[in-house]
């Protein structure tokens, strides 16, 4: 003989638009207190060896060379490639945490059915992960820029405007993946189609470590469709004080119009696999 | 017939007898090839990721040797010869590759079907023993290797890049190099509790492939960082590749052979004991 079931109503309110996002960020941000150290190598300690390898190894290579003072423009190759890499690693940071932990919402340890299943729509929740890999890549980049200074990467101020432009651009390369995660039923070939013929292609060929009419010209225009490359553009304006106002916002918007339409996408492809 | 046949069954025969002095009894069954076959099938429906891999060597030395070459003009080359930034870092690519693609195929992957996919308990229900597994996984990856190794000396081919003969010992090189990687690596794989462990894996083949000369000379480093990387495989690999593509060959090279040839030994007999104490006890 078991109880009874007793149907109530439930005690609880139906959270607001922006309180339902912030419980799903508060979810990450719990996990991520316990289990921060797992993530220290990935977001730390990997932009700070292609720091070294490439800022300060390569740097003193082509120091002094005429082809690296006509590509930079004059200063240093790490005070060049310095706000570049912090985009770079924005946007690696945002590809990788909106791909496999998605799948795995979704898969294999199921947590979005568990929050929909309370009262947090599924469009929150794909707006919440969007958001918090943002403020992820903010924490990260804080100790990053803290990195490039020690390593005299840093030419003025505008290293903080390039960090929220490296927060931007990852924004803007978290949305349109969370979105395709969304779609994906099986991680076999989908994440390393994505990582090989997306996200380092777009590393290598967005300006990071030279500048992108360095390439022949047929690879070029790839660059403009490049998240990573626009946001590359501004967070070295900023950072070497070289701005041309109109250039930078029409990077702006081009990052925001990613951001909004991955985000709008990302929510209607939550509901459909979380409300079917 | 019989007499053409004799010495390779021979030989075989001796080699199954070595790996048996080596290894655990009962352990080596001498059917590898099984497994083999078993990965082929398996990978023909992730073709796809399969052939990425050989593309993302073929992005780096597209991208570093043209953009980042612009910036250095000329190098020395191995026997002191000028050589163009693209000729100096394809064979570190080359190298790079192998390596990359031998830790991944011998660590994520193996790791895998060791604690989720239980893979290799089906397998052990059959005449198959923890050194056929082992001998198998490490085949394939060569497999694999090799054919990304082809397709990149191909490729570097086709940018003149490969301006000695001795470029065609470039893809046994190679292959030794992915076979000691891929040996160290799943005997590393043996000894790993959790995914937090790749980590480790990230930690080590990371710096290496930043550091081992693959992007720039030896001569940027202070002297004691170059002894460090003087030491790291990777850095014999480069030297290896980069000698033989450009044919800057000498017998100083037979150094970096037999530092290969140990991890090999030292990487199978591990893995092998290893295996055994995991799936057998």
């Amino acid at each position: 003989m078991s109880a009874p079931v007793v149907v109530t109503r439930s005690a609880g309110r139906a959270p607001g638009a922006a309180r339902g996002v912030l419980l799903v960020v508060e979810h990450c941000w719990v996990w991520y207190r316990r289990n921060w150290r797992a993530t220290v190598v990935s977001s730390v300690l990997q932009p700070l060896l292609f720091l070294l390898a490439f800022g300060v190894g390569f740097g003193a290579l082509v120091q002094g060379g005429a082809g690296a003072a006509a590509a930079t423009g004059g200063v240093g190759y790490l005070v060049w490639l310095a706000p570049a890499l912090l985009a770079v690693s924005a946007v690696q940071t945002a590809a990788f945490e909106s791909s496999y932990p998605v799948l795995s919402g979704f898969k294999w340890n199921r947590v979005f059915h568990a929050m929909t299943a309370g009262p947090v729509s599924p469009g929150q929740v794909a707006l919440g992960l969007i958001a918090w890999v943002a403020l992820k890549i903010a924490g990260t980049g804080a100790v990053y820029v803290g990195v490039i200074a020690v390593f005299g990467g840093v030419a003025s101020p505008g290293i903080v405007v390039a960090l929220l432009v490296a927060v931007l651009t990852g924004a803007a390369v978290a949305a349109p993946v969370t979105a395709f995660s969304a779609s994906v039923e099986n991680e076999g070939t989908a994440f390393s189609v994505l990582f090989r013929f997306v996200v380092i292609p777009m590393t290598l060929f967005s300006g990071t470590f030279f500048p992108v009419d360095r390439l022949p010209g047929w690879v070029q225009p790839l660059a403009w469709v490049s998240p990573l490359w626009h946001g590359t553009e501004i967070a070295r304006a900023a950072a070497l004080d070289r701005w041309q106002p109109l250039a930078a916002l029409g990077h702006v918007a081009y990052l925001l119009a990613l951001i909004v339409l991955g985000a709008a996408l990302a929510a209607r492809l939550f509901t459909r696999r979380l409300q079917p | 017939m019989t007499a053409v046949h004799e010495p390779a069954a021979r030989s075989a025969a001796s080699s199954v007898a070595l790996v048996r002095l080596l290894v655990p009894a009962g352990s080596y069954a001498g059917r590898s090839h099984a497994l083999l076959i078993r990965s082929a099938t398996a990978s023909r429906r992730a073709w796809l990721a399969f052939v990425s891999g050989f593309f993302e060597p073929v992005f780096y030395l597209l991208a570093m040797g043209q953009g980042l070459g612009s910036m250095v003009g000329v190098l020395p080359g191995p026997d002191g010869s000028p050589i163009s930034y693209a000729a100096f870092i394809a064979p570190g690519l080359l190298a790079a590759s192998a390596m990359n693609g031998a830790v991944f195929d011998s660590t994520f992957n193996v790791f895998f079907k060791l604690k989720y996919g239980r893979i290799y308990d089906a397998m052990l229900a059959t005449p198959l023993g923890p050194v056929d597994i082992a001998l198998g996984e490490i085949g394939w990856a060569l497999i694999r290797g090799g054919l990304y190794s082809l397709g990149f000396l191909a490729v570097m081919g086709g940018f003149g890049l490969l301006v000695s003969p001795w470029a065609l010992l470039a893809l046994p090189a190679a292959l030794m190099v992915a076979f000691a990687f891929a040996a160290v690596g799943m005997a590393a794989t043996s000894y790993m509790r959790s995914w937090q462990d790749f980590d480790l894996v990230t930690l080590v083949v990371l710096p290496m492939f930043l550091f081992s000369t693959t992007f720039y000379p030896l001569s940027v480093y202070p002297r004691w960082l170059q002894i460090v990387v003087e030491c790291l495989p990777l850095y014999h690999a480069v030297e290896l590749m980069r000698g033989l593509t450009t044919g800057a060959v000498h017998t100083g090279m037979l150094g970096h052979l037999a530092y290969f040839a140990v991890m090999i030994a030292v990487g199978v007999v591990v893995a092998a004991r290893r295996l055994d104490a995991l799936l057998l006890r």
